[in-house]
């Protein structure tokens, strides 16, 4: 098994106020990192209020990524960003409470609709 | 504590380096197609998955790497699966510590190894300071 891990780059879309990030791999350490500090250099260039992340693919998430998604809405949010994590697969919900790790800070939806919904409140709110 | 052995009758499915992050990702996803060959539902194979993530990282961080044997073998009427992690680390002095929740000597938050235990059927360690670490984990269900 050859796959080239370091070439692959998860792209992120800014619609109207809001960035878009949808995870399609299973990301090794420095990929989630490195995915991280793009997100809030994309925050900063172009002002986004909110930041989606899709994780519907994913297929587990382990202590590693759920720190990094965790430490990634804190961060946003000192950015003045909401961050709204979308699409959990019930399976890697029901292995992230067993593993006992809290995601603090971290709002979910079920999907990216509600997601959209869920970050436009929360933009309000603040407001 | 008692040193771990493999059983003979067990088949051997194959047996991977974890040197790099790229190897953590690589092997869970092997330990996670075998899970799947074996007959677990998708729950289950993600909880193994997450399981050996936790203990490879555990290698990674602490040990410089590792060594990781997978096996299937019939455990109590139950078809296993049989994931040994083995490295030359700095081992363990107080076992019973790193399996407390909350417990971490490095970057992690102290999940590894009591999360591990959680997700899985049965779990093994055994460690000798200077020497290394040796940790099997079995899912069957």
């Amino acid at each position: 098994m050859n796959i080239d891990f370091q070439e692959r780059r998860i792209p992120i879309i800014k619609i109207r106020d809001y960035l878009i990030v949808s995870i399609q791999v299973d990301m090794h350490d420095k990929m989630a990192v490195q995915l991280q500090s793009q997100i809030l250099h994309e925050i900063e260039r172009t002002g986004a209020k909110g930041v989606l992340i899709d994780i519907s693919v994913l297929e587990m998430v382990d202590s590693f990524i759920g720190r990094m998604l965790s430490g990634m809405a804190s961060m946003a949010s000192i950015m003045d960003a909401a961050v709204v994590i979308v699409g959990m697969q019930p399976a890697v919900a029901i292995t992230l409470v067993e593993l006992g790790l809290e995601m603090p800070g971290v709002n979910t939806a079920l999907n990216m609709e509600r997601g959209i919904e869920l970050l436009e409140k929360m933009i309000n709110d603040s407001l | 504590m008692h040193e771990i052995v493999s059983d003979k009758n067990w088949e051997n499915l194959g047996q991977y380096p974890v040197q790099t992050e790229y190897d953590i990702v690589k092997v869970r996803q092997i330990v996670r197609s075998y899970a799947k060959e074996t007959g677990m539902g998708i729950v289950e194979q993600t909880r193994i998955t997450t399981a050996v993530s936790e203990l490879f990282r555990n290698m990674y961080n602490y040990a410089g790497g590792g060594e990781v044997l997978i096996e299937k073998g019939q455990i109590e009427d139950h078809t296993a699966l049989i994931i040994t992690c083995i490295d030359q680390g700095p081992g363990i002095p107080d076992i019973e510590r790193a399996m407390t929740d909350g417990f971490t000597t490095g970057m992690g938050m102290g999940y590894g190894l009591p999360g591990a235990k959680r997700l899985v059927d049965r779990f093994e360690i055994y460690s000798v300071v200077n020497k290394g670490t040796t940790v099997r984990v079995m899912k069957w269900r």
